[in-house]
């Protein structure tokens, strides 16, 4: 399957920056929210729960940009019907969805991050970097998993650009709390503290719960 | 053994039949042309036979094997040329055709050789949106035989082609390529020219399914009147 998955993902990959339709949106989105936000708020700086919820909403919505269109161009050009007529394992696209997504949610954060440090965080960004690393990581794991899944149920549908956000963001939400929670103490001006473990845990568990059961639904998803 | 078999197929979208009880029997290396107006239910078959849509009611076997239960071991025996070239518009016809080589486990010099088949050699790098829709459909071809597929399913594979592209792709999906093929066609005595066995289709039934031998053109216009 590892052949299959690495032929889907550089066909994502190609196909993104060709049309460059999904990272640069996600990342100019972020940073305009990041912009309004710092004029909204009227503050020069935020810190802790503050940062920590502006951060993962941001990143949440911007990555949904991402999950409406992930599998476009399979579904409008027939590359759901030249895989699948393929003797390959179906869920070998599960795997190159969720990392093309995975991929595209590190780019966002290579450019939203710095850009929130810049904008809108009170703290130094270099303590809490490690941290925030940790917890970015698990977050986008699940976003990834949920995101691809969702949007395969939502491609097939004539109103995707609606059902997608709308399935998206209930399941996501436990991961914008379990982020937020866990890279807030990272986020204070004073005494900054590593990650909170049981956030992190409790990430760690929904991204496994749903890793298990996407993988579980994926093939179903594909059929007639 | 028949390479297809096909007995009290149908299959409904919602309320609509699209097929309703087709029954009929290709012997390996015979080509089947179906004819029948639009929304006949002509692609809808094509689709039930390439494994992407499952039958309602009726058996379907593709190489003694049974359809949807044994799908997989019916992809990568079969070459589906539809309406939609299935490929993607930015990447370029080496990039697709690699794409799907990989998928199919296909070596590379394989896609060389099928874009010289087709001419496309010389503009392969070009992202297929830039290719004329004749030019696509020339890859489309390449792409549909790739894996060297035993069952070719072909819905009007000479549309958008001139003349000589119809002559450059024959030796692959043509009489010559001596695949078993089922060839959804509008042009009777192109069609009829080409067919082994004929199937018409009204309304998503058979109304017609005889040697091509025993079949007059005229019967074929019947079908579209």
């Amino acid at each position: 399957m590892s052949a299959t998955v690495r032929a889907l993902l550089r066909k994502e990959l190609l196909l993104e920056l060709r049309t460059l339709e999904s990272v640069p949106g996600m990342s100019l989105f972020a940073v305009t929210t990041f912009v309004v936000f710092h004029f909204a708020l009227n503050r020069n700086s935020v810190e802790g729960d503050l940062a920590a919820g502006i951060l993962w909403v941001t990143l949440l919505f911007a990555a949904i940009l991402g999950v409406n269109r992930l599998f476009v161009a399979d579904a409008d050009q027939g590359g759901f019907d030249g895989f699948l007529i393929a003797p390959v394992d179906r869920s070998a696209m599960f795997f190159a969805k969720a990392l093309t997504l995975l991929a595209y949610l590190v780019v966002l954060e290579l450019v939203a991050v710095p850009a929130f440090a810049l904008l809108l965080l009170g703290p130094p960004l270099g303590p809490a970097l490690p941290g925030l690393i940790v917890t970015l990581a698990l977050g986008d794991l699940g976003v990834a998993v949920i995101g691809t899944l969702v949007a395969a149920l939502a491609v097939r549908t004539r109103a995707r650009d609606l059902l997608g956000p709308l399935l998206a963001l209930p399941l996501l939400v436990p991961i914008v709390i379990g982020g937020a929670r866990a890279s807030s103490p990272a986020l204070v001006l004073s005494h900054p503290a590593a990650p909170a473990g049981r956030w992190l845990l409790t990430l760690g568990l929904y991204d496994l719960v749903f890793g298990l059961i996407a993988f579980a639904l994926f093939d179903f998803l594909l059929e007639d | 053994m028949p390479a297809l078999q096909v007995e009290g197929l149908s299959r409904h979208y919602g309320e609509r039949e699209a097929l309703s009880e087709v029954s009929l029997s290709l012997q390996e290396g015979q080509t089947l042309v179906v004819f029948g107006p639009n929304g006949a239910g002509k692609t809808t078959l094509l689709r039930v036979l390439a494994t992407l849509l499952r039958p309602h009611a009726g058996e379907v076997r593709v190489f003694d094997r049974s359809l949807p239960e044994e799908a997989w071991a019916v992809r990568g025996r079969v070459g589906l040329l539809g309406h939609e070239p299935l490929l993607y518009r930015e990447l370029s016809a080496w990039e697709n055709l690699r794409y799907h080589a990989r998928l199919h486990r296909v070596a590379d010099e394989r896609v060389s050789e099928l874009l010289d088949a087709v001419a496309m050699s010389a503009r392969a790098g070009e992202p297929l949106r830039t290719l004329s829709r004749g030019m696509v459909q020339r890859v489309a071809v390449a792409r549909a035989v790739l894996h060297d597929p035993q069952l070719l399913l072909l819905d009007e594979p000479h549309s958008n082609l001139d003349p000589a592209a119809i002559e450059l792709v024959a030796p692959l999906i043509g009489a010559p390529a001596a695949r078993t093929r089922v060839i959804c066609s509008h042009d009777p005595t192109g069609g009829l020219a080409e067919a082994d066995v004929v199937l018409g289709l009204r309304a998503g039934k058979p109304t017609l399914l005889r040697a091509a031998t025993d079949v007059a053109p005229a019967e074929i216009a019947e079908l579209y009147r």
